[in-house]
């Protein structure tokens, strides 16, 4: 809710979100598809619309596609048609762009959110259709001309458009993380949104809760989801603000600029483009068997809900340890790797506590780590041998992050393996309490604070490999006198 | 042999006299370069390619000699230029694709060579396939090799492939290829006095093709005799994985389909094609094909086909919509002409208002109309639906016969200038070929008489769908009933 000057304002946003499918090969041409390549390389005459050229579908992206509606528990079309999206301009060589307009192979699906306060929202997915990407116009390589680079002309996107049931722009990012860890899960695309492979339009609108959709702004091709929710947040104060001034909020699309923080128009409804769309005359209807359709569901891997329902059952973890680390699918490997035959929520604490911390402070992810998931493992058995105490492992993890040491060879090298022999240890506690006999006076005359300094004493005099049960249990008889 | 004696042997005959060895590939290659060197006055073709020819004649010659021939090994042949061809200027009679080499070739031309074929040059058309009388090249209009007796106003050829046909009809090519989107390979054929051959719709491919309307368009041969036709489709059918509306169907063997026997056979007679105003020597002429068909054993069917007088207008609709779409590439940016501008809409403007014609800008102009938001369900949608209709009057015909026989066109040629400014009538000529591309039925027409003026008429035969060999036999049928063997003025009066 936004509160206005006026009372409260909701906001109903929708999203369309441009997903870059993982694939060799472009939708309709063998041209490849990396990113970064020298500009106009992976340009096939059929990617560059020269004449008599022909698309013909690629089956890997239809695949893509037809899984990630799977992953979206979503409604699979047998019968789809390809469209032409007519409009003219340098980067869409052909004049048109081939799209599904009102017959997409992949129809209504949901998304399931985890609500910061607990909870679950369910989105709506309204459909998700194959359309091309268009090339690269680059501005700014010289003062007056404009260059194209083809490379990404062609390149398979799906388009995944929700229903307008978020209501705000947390919500939104919530949904794009959710969103892009699904494709992720299903290997259906990178979700690497510095390189484009997401990008999103959002649609705005504000209303009195309870009464009908305002007039809505669409928000073009954002790539990142801090500008996706700056923008939402904007746009619908923006908004609140023309109808508390009593104005009307016009239908348009809007650009983010993103050095100042604001939307500003690019076009009205009155210049919205005529698209001419007509099923495309060079493509036949896509027609799928169901049978291969029920093959794909039968292999569709494990997503992140199931995932994170199976993490709390099987290793006893919470709902938000198990939300945390099924979030990546990576982490999530890393996570069972690591917690196999071995207590669960010891890894997790490991994972999330000493990983992430030496992950963020390294800046990379989980791919990166300077420690494996076997390598923690390992670490974990060492404490539960009781070889370490708890804390020196924590010193072992950190030269384990360092080095990349195994930490049974940093154990040993640095001779950390805990003193357990409770000969050693007395001669500890007796010299300790030998040269505090003071402190032991004025404990056993009742301070027992004390206790804490005599068992930090001990520690220091042994460089912490004293068993520290071994440590209490002597102490106290000792003490005790 | 004389120059004059290779150019007048057919291609079954050229075929046998190569094998035999009575003349080489490269004295045939020779003869026929200096015919269209010759018929240069017709403006037949855009880009002559006589030493491409020759060289693709010596591979033939080697080939031969060494016993390994080819099924069209040293059969020259012109190509309808807008088939891209690689390395060689490519048009499709546009200003806007000045200067454009293609970097690769079409797969029906790829096949053609592959079968040993030699190429004479690109052959001459209205721009972009748009139109009935290849008058609307940039190249200049195409003249067509027949004249009234007596009258020396030069004639349309009938288009688009109008320079494929009067070059075959000029014996300056023993057959050629050309494309048909609404009759554009049958109606030059019936003007020429040639037989044409529009396959079925996915039978050759039309990958490397360049495209007018893609869901009409259809490459297909044209030659002097059904079993020319026949041995030219041979080589350029079949599926092509690039074209993801040919079909996976078996291509049958054409010639052997030339048998000759039609007995018993249901042959479909329109009675809605009696179209009004149509001349009374077409309407003889069709009775004629009618006679012929049943003394050779067959029984004439009359067949109803109600939705035909929508075709037109469906096609009309249909036609320029896709080309609209089609001809967005033709931009300035990539390949071709480019006019420069202030702004990058000028430049489109001044690019594509100079590179198109008046006819291509009317079809974008019509096209983009029929597709915009608020008329898209009046007109394309309709179109479409009435174009489901006639595919279903034809289904319903061939229920009863094995094909439909009708005129290929409502008159003969007709003089260049004569219906230019009036478009309507220049889109009648297509009223009997429309059907058949709307359908995607394959259909051919055969020269089966003279006009009172002394000018070739076709008659036209349509089939089932991937049924080339019952429209190739009937065909056949009619050309030995009709033993068209009159020549045109510029062959007989040797004016080249």
């Amino acid at each position: 809710m936004i509160e206005g000057r006026t009372g409260s304002w909701e906001t109903v946003i929708g999203l369309e979100v441009h997903a870059q499918m993982i694939s060799k090969a472009k939708l309709f041409s063998g041209a490849a598809t990396d990113f970064g390549a020298e500009p106009n390389t992976q340009v096939s005459p059929v990617d560059a619309a020269f004449p008599g050229m022909l698309p013909v579908i690629n089956r890997h992206c239809v695949e893509q596609a037809v899984k990630t509606g799977l992953g979206l528990d979503a409604e699979i079309n047998l019968t789809s048609v390809f469209d032409r999206k007519n409009y003219f301009y340098p980067d869409l060589p052909a004049g048109y762009q081939i799209s599904q307009y009102q017959q997409p192979v992949v129809g209504r699906g949901r998304v399931s959110l985890d609500m910061p306060g607990g909870g679950r929202r369910e989105i709506g997915i309204t459909r998700l259709h194959l359309e091309q990407d268009a090339g690269k116009s680059l501005h700014d390589q010289h003062p007056s001309l404009t260059y194209v680079d083809l490379n990404r002309a062609g390149v398979g996107l799906m388009e995944i458009v929700s229903e307008p049931d978020l209501r705000s722009a947390e919500e939104a990012g919530i949904y794009l993380r959710k969103l892009r860890s699904i494709l992720r899960y299903l290997g259906t695309c990178d979700g690497n949104m510095e390189e484009g492979s997401l990008r999103c339009d959002c649609n705005v609108s504000v209303r009195r809760p309870g009464e009908p959709y305002g007039m809505r702004c669409e928000i073009k091709n954002l790539n990142s989801i801090r500008y996706v929710i700056q923008a939402i947040d904007y746009e619908a104060r923006r908004q609140v603000d023309i109808l508390e001034e009593g104005g009307r909020v016009e239908q348009q699309t809007r650009l983010f600029d993103a050095e100042r923080g604001i939307t500003r128009p690019m076009r009205s409804k009155e210049e919205a483009h005529d698209y001419r769309y007509f099923p495309d005359p060079d493509l036949l209807p896509l027609l799928l068997d169901p049978e291969w359709v029920a093959r794909l569901r039968g292999v569709l891997p494990e997503l992140p809900d199931d995932k994170k329902a199976r993490l709390t059952v099987a290793y006893g973890l919470s709902a938000d340890d198990a939300g945390v680390l099924v979030a990546e699918k990576e982490t999530a490997l890393f996570f069972e790797r690591a917690a196999q035959g071995r207590d669960a929520k010891a890894a997790a604490n490991w994972v999330m506590g000493d990983l992430f911390g030496a992950l963020n402070r390294l800046g990379v992810g989980i791919d990166g780590s300077p420690v494996s998931a076997d390598q923690l493992g390992a670490l974990i058995d060492l404490i539960g041998d009781g070889t370490i105490s708890g804390r020196l492992a924590k010193e072992v993890f950190a030269e384990m992050v360092t080095t990349g040491a195994d930490a049974s060879a940093i154990v040993e090298a640095k001779g950390l393996r805990q003193v357990t022999d409770s000969g050693a240890i007395e001669a500890a506690i007796d010299a300790v309490l030998t040269a505090q006999a003071d402190k032991v006076g004025e404990y056993r005359a009742g301070r027992d604070k004390l206790y804490g300094f005599f068992v930090g004493q001990v520690m220091r005099a042994t460089q912490g490999k004293a068993n520290p049960a071994l440590v209490n249990e002597l102490l106290q008889k000792k003490l005790a006198g | 042999m004389s120059d004059g004696a290779l150019l007048a042997l057919t291609l079954a005959e050229a075929r046998e006299g190569l094998g035999r060895k009575q003349f080489s590939a490269r004295e045939f290659a020779a003869a026929y370069n200096d015919a269209v060197e010759a018929a240069k006055p017709l403006n037949a073709y855009i880009t002559p390619t006589p030493e491409r020819a020759l060289a693709m004649a010596d591979a033939a010659d080697e080939r031969l000699a060494r016993g390994e021939a080819l099924p069209l090994d040293g059969i020259p042949i012109a190509v309808k230029d807008l088939f891209c061809t690689r390395g060689i200027l490519t048009t499709a009679g546009s200003h806007i694709l000045d200067g454009f080499l293609p970097p690769y070739e079409s797969t029906v031309t790829e096949r053609l060579w592959q079968a040993g074929a030699v190429m004479l040059g690109k052959a001459n058309l209205d721009e972009f396939a748009m139109g009935s009388s290849s008058t609307t090249s940039w190249y200049g209009p195409v003249e067509n090799p027949w004249r009234r007796p007596g009258d020396n106003r030069p004639l349309v050829p009938g288009g688009s492939s109008g320079g494929s046909a009067a070059a075959v009809a000029a014996r300056a090519a023993l057959a050629a290829i050309g494309t048909d989107t609404g009759g554009s390979i049958r109606q030059p054929a019936s003007f020429c006095g040639i037989v044409g051959l529009k396959p079925t719709y996915g039978r050759c491919s039309r990958w490397g093709v360049v495209a007018y309307a893609s869901s009409l368009d259809h490459p297909g041969p044209m030659g002097r005799t059904v079993r020319d036709v026949a041995v030219m489709l041979q080589a350029m059918a079949g599926h092509d994985i690039r074209d993801s509306t040919s079909a996976r169907v078996p291509v049958p063997n054409f010639e052997a389909a030339l048998t000759g026997d039609i007995r018993g056979m249901r042959i479909g007679i329109p009675k809605e094609y009696r179209v009004d105003g149509m001349p009374k020597e077409i309407e003889a002429l069709w009775q004629q094909g009618v006679d012929w068909l049943r003394a050779a054993g067959a029984k004439p069917v009359e067949i109803s086909l109600p939705m035909t007088r929508y075709a037109l207008p469906a096609y009309y609709i249909i036609a320029p919509a896709e080309a609209s779409s089609n001809l967005a590439r033709y931009d300035g940016v990539r390949f071709g002409l480019r006019v420069e501008g202030e702004s990058l809409e000028e430049m489109y403007e001044l690019t594509r208002g100079a590179g198109f014609g008046a006819e291509v800008r009317r079809r974008v102009l019509i096209g983009t109309y029929a597709l915009s938001a608020g008329y898209y369900d009046a007109y394309y949608l309709k179109a479409q639906q009435v174009r489901t209709l006639i595919a279903r009057d034809f289904e319903t015909a061939f229920g009863r016969v094995n094909c439909i026989l009708t005129p290929t066109a409502p008159s003969a040629a007709f003089v260049i200038g004569e219906k230019t400014d009036d478009p309507i009538a220049m889109y009648l000529n297509d009223v009997f070929t429309v059907p058949a591309n709307l359908a995607g039925l394959p259909a051919a027409s055969v020269p089966a008489g003279l006009s009172s003026d002394g000018l070739p008429l076709g008659l036209q035969i349509t089939g089932r769908a991937f049924d080339e060999e019952t429209v190739l036999r009937v065909a056949g049928v009619l050309e030995s009933a009709a033993q068209f063997r009159h020549l045109p003025s510029f062959v007989a009066e040797g004016r080249r």
